[in-house]
């Protein structure tokens, strides 16, 4: 059963990783986004994961991934929304160019 | 007695002060003005009938079989902080009381009515008159005080006001100086009266808060009055330093006095005091506040006799003083400063005569407070003949411009009215009969060969120099030679207008009369009456005295001669240094600025920039330090956060895995 977990967890580290990795590295706000959305899912996956074979008996680990889904889904609208007003301030949407929210 | 006249005592000046100090400025100068006399002329009538109610009505509240009593008016708990620590407010009513509350009121009119000639053109006319009414009030709340504490609230109060007013013109650099000196050379005294009456009030803590003498009723002078033995036994046991612990409250409670008195040392503020306007310098400077030492003296004269000791310094400060200014006196220019030092003078007579008012038989005869009666009686007539004499200068500088006799001479001609009450105002302070100032002069010089022959010979020398100066001053002013710039037509002194010219009258008038006053009858150390009676040898000698020194001062200055430069010439060395005041001020410069500012204030100053400030500076160049370093980090790169981020959560992931092995 270990093992069987192991295979669902790996590809979850796998994107976790991919994610973190490309929200250092990209410029592109898009793709900043997109790998904040890798790095949910990866989560989300564990939880699913977790609850499925740990705690075969409770429904807590799949009414949070619903949950975080409908979240993910609110905060992907807001950083669009945020993602445009840059594009409209500075004529990209490179992240660099939005280093001024510092003030 | 009804409590009504003795509450508008106190309310009328105070709301005179509110009214004019917060409307003032709204109001004509005129209407100010004469809502201040007017409300002054309503107090002077408040106080004229308590004062000759208590004086000649006769209830048995005030006297009993000849004997006048203390009377409490009214007396409630203001501030009540423990059972035994109580200050109360209230109204006393007892015979130096009604004597001042006379005195008080009538200079107060006098100078209200002067002003408004005086001030007329002046900027700032009603804070002026604003000012007028809160020392009036401050004066009149500190004589009718029931308390010491209530004493010490309106004592500060006066110096307040003195200050105010000394610095009324505060666009004179020379103004403001004199009114900080005052009022730091007062309040310097003042602590030291601060600190007598904590010494008091310690050891008077130890008797029983619910006895009659435990707690507030210690401090109340109707009981400090009537019993000071019982209220101060617990301090009759306890010595500091060679002298008992009530000797040294006493004597610190002097020093407050000899501030506001300007007894030696702490006489220097007076003469600085000249250049505030010179009715203040009538009012406040020659007539009621400075007497407030002497007053107080009075106030707690029956504590005084407990310790004799604290009477022969009383006695020591007021002869030196007296001595001292009169010889300055005979070589200042100006003439309110002459003035000035003829107050301080009469002043430490006032002093001398309290204190050789102990009661101490001598020869078998029994000189019960005589001095304590003639004083009070020269402060009185002191009051009415130095008002006069301030008056009278303002009246010339009104009408020269200056206050050097040197810009005067010859002015009799022009100034009649001045030139007659100033010479009444001389004759009086100079002790010449029938005038007030010989009664009373009298009487302390009696007080003081009976108390000791050194004392009466030395008090008739200061006498003595006293007719010299002021008949120096005098001929000075109005004979010597005159002035050539008075030929010249807009240059011509007059006469002041009649609301300068009639209190210079009516005071005058006074200081004929004043000496007639059975003042034995009204005001005596017990409240029995006393009689008084010339002591033949004594009177003759001071009015041959005088009448000397007035030759002298005819022979050298009655009509330009060279006598007094050569005079001068013969000894530069004394003349120089009583025009220079012998020093004083330049001592105390040299106290304050080399010893004090240069040397004291330096080195703490050092530790304050170097120790205290350095701590502080060294915590904020830290802080500065890390901020500059650390700042970098703020970048507003949100990918460096990230990696940041991510670095820290991966140390602590390591850490607590390192933890868990």
């Amino acid at each position: 059963m270990d093992l069987e977990m192991l295979w669902y967890l790996v590809p979850s580290v796998i994107m976790f990783c991919a994610g973190v990795f490309g929200f250092i590295t990209r410029k592109n706000t898009i793709a900043l986004l997109l790998s904040l959305e890798l790095m949910l899912n990866a989560a989300d996956l564990n939880f699913v994961v977790f609850n499925r074979y740990l705690f075969p008996g409770s429904m807590e680990g799949m009414v949070f991934t619903l949950f975080a889904i409908a979240i993910a889904a609110a905060e992907t609208a807001i950083a669009i929304a945020i993602i445009i007003n840059i594009y409209r301030a500075v004529g990209n949407s490179d992240i660099t160019s939005a280093q001024k929210m510092k003030f | 007695m009804d409590i009504t006249l003795p509450i508008l005592i106190l309310a009328i000046p105070f709301a005179m002060f509110l009214i004019l100090g917060i409307g003032g400025v709204k109001m004509p100068r005129k209407l100010a003005g004469s809502i201040g006399i007017l409300a002054n002329g309503a107090l002077l009538a408040c106080c004229y009938t308590v004062a000759f109610t208590y004086f000649f009505s006769g209830d048995p509240l005030f006297i009993i079989d000849g004997v006048r009593q203390q009377y409490q008016v009214f007396d409630v708990t203001w501030l009540a902080f423990t059972d035994r620590l109580v200050v109360n407010i209230g109204f006393l009513l007892d015979p130096i009381c009604a004597m001042m509350l006379v005195v008080i009121s009538t200079i107060s009119f006098m100078v209200h009515l002067y002003s408004w000639g005086y001030m007329e053109h002046e900027p700032g006319f009603q804070r002026y008159y604003a000012f007028l009414a809160l020392f009036t009030f401050s004066m009149l709340g500190l004589v009718v005080a029931t308390n010491i504490f209530q004493m010490y609230i309106f004592w500060e109060l006066v110096g307040v006001s003195s200050f105010l007013l000394i610095g009324f013109f505060y666009k004179l650099p020379s103004a403001v100086s004199a009114s900080k000196k005052a009022f730091i050379v007062t309040r310097f005294a003042d602590l030291f009266m601060l600190i007598g009456i904590l010494v008091l009030s310690y050891y008077v803590a130890q008797t029983p808060a619910d006895g009659p003498l435990g707690g507030a009723s210690a401090f109340n002078f109707l009981m400090l009055n009537s019993h000071p033995t019982n209220v101060l036994a617990s301090t009759l046991g306890a010595t500091f330093m060679g002298g008992s612990v009530l000797t040294w409250a006493m004597i610190l409670i002097f020093v407050g006095g000899m501030g506001k008195s300007a007894m030696l040392p702490l006489h220097i503020w007076l003469p600085d005091a000249m250049e505030g306007p010179t009715p203040v310098s009538a009012l406040i400077h020659a007539a009621t506040m400075v007497v407030a030492g002497v007053y107080l003296v009075a106030r707690f004269f029956p504590m005084y006799c407990i310790v004799p000791d604290s009477l022969t310094f009383i006695t020591v400060v007021g002869a030196i003083t007296a001595f001292y200014a009169a010889v300055v006196a005979c070589a200042q220019i100006d003439i309110k400063r002459v003035l000035a030092f003829s107050t301080i003078s009469q002043i430490a007579f006032m002093m001398v005569s309290l204190g050789c008012a102990y009661d101490q038989p001598i020869e078998g005869v029994h000189y019960s407070g005589l001095g304590y009666m003639a004083g009070m009686f020269h402060l009185f007539t002191h009051a009415m003949f130095k008002a006069l004499l301030f008056l009278g200068a303002g009246a010339l500088i009104h009408a020269v411009h200056s206050n050097d006799y040197t810009k005067m001479g010859g002015l009799r001609k022009y100034m009649p009215i001045t030139h007659w009450t100033f010479l009444i105002g001389c004759l009086a302070i100079a002790g010449i009969p029938p005038f007030s100032g010989f009664f009373s002069k009298d009487e302390m010089l009696t007080a003081m060969y009976n108390r000791d022959i050194i004392w009466g010979v030395w008090m008739t020398i200061v006498a003595g120099l006293t007719a010299f100066y002021m008949f120096r001053i005098y001929y000075l002013i109005f004979w010597w030679e005159e002035n050539p710039e008075y030929k010249h037509d807009g240059h011509k002194p007059h006469d002041a207008p009649w609301q300068m010219s009639l209190p210079l009258i009516i005071l005058a008038a006074v200081s004929c009369v004043a000496g007639f006053i059975p003042f034995g009858e009204f005001v005596t150390f017990n409240g029995e009456p006393y009689h008084i009676h010339l002591e033949g040898w004594v009177a003759g000698t001071s009015i041959t005295v005088a009448v000397l020194a007035i030759a002298l001062a005819t022979v050298m200055y009655a009509k330009k001669n060279p006598l007094p430069s050569k005079m001068r010439q013969a000894m530069p060395g004394l003349w120089m240094a009583a025009h220079k005041r012998f020093y004083w001020d330049e001592i105390y410069m040299f106290v304050t600025h080399k010893i004090i500012f240069g040397g004291i204030c330096r080195a703490i100053a050092w530790f304050d920039r170097h120790i205290i400030d350095g701590t502080m500076d060294a915590l904020a160049a830290v802080t500065n330090f890390c901020s500059v370093k650390i700042k970098s980090f703020q970048s507003g790169n949100v990918q460096a956060y990230v990696a940041w981020y991510l670095l820290g959560a991966l140390l602590l992931g390591a850490i607590t895995w390192i933890c868990l092995l």
